[in-house]
């Protein structure tokens, strides 16, 4: 695990460039830079790590499975899409440009720990590291009273949340007398279980719903999203949520996946209403921000079917949903950001103004509902197929499929402003060659995504 | 590998169409039809020595496939794909249209994804083609179309998908259930099914069937579509008219009837009434229809509703009457549509209390109307006649309960038919002259369009041996 170290120090190195170098654009340079360094160094990782034997690192503090470096590896990947589509924008926010990019190196760390955690410190460590830089974020623009007001309430919530978890680890510590969540699979059993193993259990759960933003725990998202400036958004609503997943599904699957008895009907109905809640309040917004955060809880519905159905799919299922969906939001991200308005009406016309910038929204549009031949598509289809095969919960795909029809009418609500309606949208910043070029390769990655999946999860 | 021509074809003008500017696009979208009718006659004429099969791996650890099987059924409907894209673009020659580029590649988008619905093999390669066909469709209504166009296409698009992603759940399940590993293969879903308790096969019924009810359309599921219809440009109502429909149908014979026997045992009674309900429904709303094409949408709405009776009663002949009558259909729609929309583009109006005398002022026109509306009521000698008469034998021999009512009743709409159809060819072609606004009769590229249509009403009338045999084996392996 070099990519700990690593992204530390990138994050270091980062902070000092900040007084070293006064240009924001070189400073951005370094970033980008840095960042396909860090991709080196997950590579690299992947390459010297055996497939078949975990490593136990830290006195047993990290289990390194190679499908968590492959998970690793593509959210790194994914963050140096994200920086060289909004880098430009991310200048933008404030003068500390600096500052910004060593924070989400911190958050890398974060979900670093996240996704190879062996034991429940390690769980709340990388919860920690992972939040407190986006605290940070969401109130850099401080200028902007929203912005200051996300970041608060991102804090309460978030440090609310936090303790939420820690009394769960201390419950479950109460019964299984260990942090470890490998040696709690043998001590905790189905037919004589500790109370206060389900009572751990359940404030886990929450707590981590908190984080995933799953109803009815998700109050804060939509404020936060929409307060918060757009490029970090973009990074909150999708590889920091991937992140909280993956330690969800891991923490439950490997741990409590004897137990499932006891909280899949839990988990069933909040997925139920974070389903519900998402797709139906996104029917009603008039901001594309706003409609984008309330799309964030929906897609996280569709996300816990995966920690739902405890089986092999249910990993490749979590591994190509965060990297399908974070493809696209950070694409329609990107073109959100380029735009003054951010309503619906801002939208009217793009089609004819900006052509490839309105083909390749539709294309991001379309993943995100679902339709065949984009990532989306297939990302749904893994999860869904995960609880199918577990063979109960029926009636909660068949709920999921209706939820998923409704997202089509807000997505495609986009599509019908950029194409056939008329206006002239206006721009925060002229489209240049690269952003272009750099929308056409996220667009090929959807489709990848979509037609050839089995690329993505080489190493599940 | 030929199979795969039928869709790439197609798909890959389709893409270029949309860099291309001008009077370029049509040439190109008229020159990729030709070509892809020419392999698919190429296809359903090698059909009666051994179907033409396609395999490769997509994604091995879903148990997918890209898997096409051109039989019967599968050709013939290839073929009326052809025909009628073919039909399409002759007529659209002298025609201007907004952005061509982007027109034209959506219409030719839009028939490699029907070319894919009829040929997968694969179940998840059948969903993937369904939606794709839809996709270009939901573009051109809400770009090209009327007035209502956006909420009119929305509603018709979400309509359609929540069809579809249910019959994905049925789907997912059903390749759940194949032995082994999960397989999406036709004839790994047939066995998987068909095996399936009758109480698990009855829910299921309606799980795949609802996508192919909406896209049919059968009563109650039919609204999204005379208003689609008429808001569309004449191009998209001709496929989603001809072709669109016939998915519902072939899907309902491909990957229901053998896939769940059990569950449309149980249900076909429920689906024959309602069938029969839209029959005589459509057919009644239809006679009070002024609007031309809102009159056609809803015999449409009549014809699908006996086709589907018959797909659900169980007999030989009834179901080859089904497949040769999918073909009528969609020939004889098609030409209906071409006709409306040259009257529309000359007097301006499709409304039938403002129109008259066509048989004076564009006699050629007149002709052709009065042959194609008597095809669409089935007479003797007119391809309608022999898919209709098999179609009410089959209904007539079928096993549900009550079917010699359900036949009288069903028969009912044939004169409903006549009523409607007569009254529209009387109302246009016949009583005081209205002048046109560009007064002419056919030109050139229409005269070849609906000669096409014409040449094929009455020679199928004659002599419907060849479409007979081509879908022979495949009733009688449908019905047991």
């Amino acid at each position: 695990m070099k990519a700990i170290i690593a992204t530390t120090v990138f994050g270091i190195i980062m902070m000092f460039t900040g007084i070293v170098v006064n240009n924001k654009k070189s400073v951005a340079s370094v970033a980008a830079l840095l960042f396909i360094a860090l991709l080196g160094v997950n590579i690299w990782d992947l390459l010297t790590t055996s497939a078949n034997a975990p490593q136990l690192l830290f006195s047993n503090m990290l289990r390194v499975e190679h499908y968590s470096l492959w998970f690793n590896t593509l959210m790194t990947g994914c963050s140096v899409l994200y920086v060289l589509l909004m880098g430009k924008e991310i200048q933008k926010v404030g003068s500390h440009v600096a500052e910004y990019f060593a924070l989400i190196f911190f958050i890398l760390c974060g979900l670093y720990i996240l996704s190879t955690y062996n034991n429940l410190l390690m769980l709340f460590i990388g919860i920690e590291i992972l939040s407190i830089p986006q605290y940070i974020l969401a109130g850099s623009d401080k200028r902007n009273l929203k912005s200051s007001e996300a970041s608060l309430k991102y804090f309460l919530m978030g440090a609310f949340s936090t303790g939420i978890l820690l009394m769960g680890i201390a419950l479950l510590y109460g019964a299984a007398r260990t942090f470890n969540i490998m040696d709690m699979v043998g001590i905790l059993h189905s037919d004589a279980l500790n109370p206060l193993a389900l009572a751990g259990i359940m404030f886990i759960m929450i707590a981590l719903c908190f984080k995933v933003s799953a109803a009815p725990m998700h109050m804060w998202t939509p404020d936060v999203y929409d307060g918060a400036p757009t490029p970090f958004t973009a990074y909150m609503a999708t590889i920091v949520k991937a992140s909280a997943f993956f330690a969800f599904l891991r923490l439950f699957q490997v741990s409590f996946n004897s137990l499932s008895e006891h909280w899949t009907i839990i988990l069933a109905i909040i997925t139920a209403a974070t389903l519900l809640v998402g797709n139906v309040t996104a029917v009603f917004q008039q901001s594309v921000k706003r409609m984008l955060a309330y799309s964030s809880i929906a897609q996280a519905g569709f996300m816990l079917f995966a920690v739902l159905a405890v089986n092999q799919f249910a990993w490749q299922g979590i591994i190509i949903y965060a990297v399908a969906y974070s493809v696209a939001t950070i694409g329609i991200f990107s073109v959100l950001v380029k735009l003054k308005d951010y309503t619906y009406d801002g939208f009217n016309g793009l089609a004819k103004k900006e052509p490839l910038l309105a083909f390749t929204a539709s294309i991001f549009l379309f993943s995100l509902a679902g339709i065949p031949l984009t990532g989306g598509f297939m990302a749904k289809y893994y999860v869904l197929l995960a609880v199918v095969q577990q063979g109960h919960l029926l009636w909660l795909v068949i709920f999921a499929l209706l939820m998923a029809a409704i997202s089509v009418y807000y997505y495609f609500r986009v599509i019908i402003a950029m194409y056939f309606k008329t206006g002239t949208p206006e721009f925060n910043s002229p489209v240049t060659m690269g952003d272009k070029v750099m929308l056409v390769i996220t667009s090929i990655l959807v489709f990848l995504l979509g037609i050839f999946p089995q690329i993505f999860l080489y190493h599940v | 590998m030929v199979l795969l021509f039928l869709i790439l074809i197609p798909l890959i003008t389709g893409i270029m169409s949309f860099a291309v500017k001008g009077d370029g696009a049509k040439a190109l979208a008229l020159i990729s039809s030709i070509l892809t009718l020419g392999v698919s006659a190429y296809v359903s004429g090698s059909n009666y020595t051994a179907p033409i099969t396609y395999n490769h791996d997509w994604i091995p650890i879903l148990g997918t496939q890209l898997s096409f099987v051109a039989d019967g059924m599968s050709s013939m409907l290839c073929l009326l794909t052809g025909i009628v894209v073919m039909v399409v673009m002759i007529s659209n020659v002298n025609k201007e249209v907004e952005s061509p580029g982007a027109f034209y590649g959506f219409l030719l988008l839009s028939q490699a994804g029907l070319m894919g619905v009829f040929l997968a093999y694969d179940a998840l390669v059948f969903y993937v083609f369904w939606e794709l066909a839809l996709i270009p469709v939901y573009f051109l209504c809400s770009r090209w179309g009327g007035e209502k166009r956006i909420q009119v296409t929305f509603k018709f698009f979400i309509y359609t998908f929540v069809g579809s992603l249910m019959m994905l759940a049925g789907l997912i399940y059903l390749s759940m259930q194949t032995q082994g590993l999960s397989s999406y293969s036709w004839p790994d879903i047939v066995r998987a099914g068909a095996s399936l308790p009758p109480a698990t096969q009855q829910w299921l019924f309606w799980l795949i069937f609802i996508a192919f009810a909406i896209k049919m359309p059968i009563f109650p599921f039919h609204t999204w579509q005379p208003d689609t219809y008429e808001q569309s440009p004449t191009p998209v109502t001709i496929i989603l008219s001809a072709l669109m429909v016939k998915m519902g149908l072939y899907a309902v014979i491909r990957w229901l009837l053998p896939v769940v026997p059990a569950g449309v045992a149980y249900w076909s009674d429920t689906i024959v009434v309602l069938s029969v309900i839209g029959i005589i429904y459509a057919s009644c709303i239809a006679i009070v229809q002024t609007d031309m094409k809102r009159l056609v949408a809803y015999s449409s709405i009549a014809h699908m509703g006996l086709m589907c009776a018959v797909a659900f009663s169980h007999s030989n002949i009834g179901m080859h009457g089904v497949m040769v009558q999918m073909f009528n259909h969609g020939i004889t729609i098609t030409g209906m549509w071409l006709i409306i929309s040259m009257v529309e583009n000359r007097w301006g109006t499709r409304d039938m209390t403002k129109l008259g005398g066509m048989a004076t002022s564009a006699p050629n026109m007149a002709i052709a109307f009065v042959i194609i509306s008597l095809a669409s009521v089935a007479l003797p000698l007119t391809n309608g006649f022999i898919g209709e008469f098999m179609l009410f034998n089959g209904l007539f021999l079928g096993t549900e309960s009550n079917h010699i009512t359900m036949m009288v009743i069903a028969g009912l709409g044939i004169i409903l038919g006549a009523v409607y159809t007569l009254n529209m060819i009387q109302k246009t072609a016949y009583g005081a002259t209205v002048k046109m606004t560009i007064a002419k009769d056919l030109s050139a590229n229409e005269f070849i369009s609906v000669a096409i249509i014409i040449i094929l009403i009455i020679f199928l009338g004659v002599y419907p041996k060849p479409l007979l045999d081509l879908t022979s084996g495949i009733a009688g392996m449908i019905v047991k």
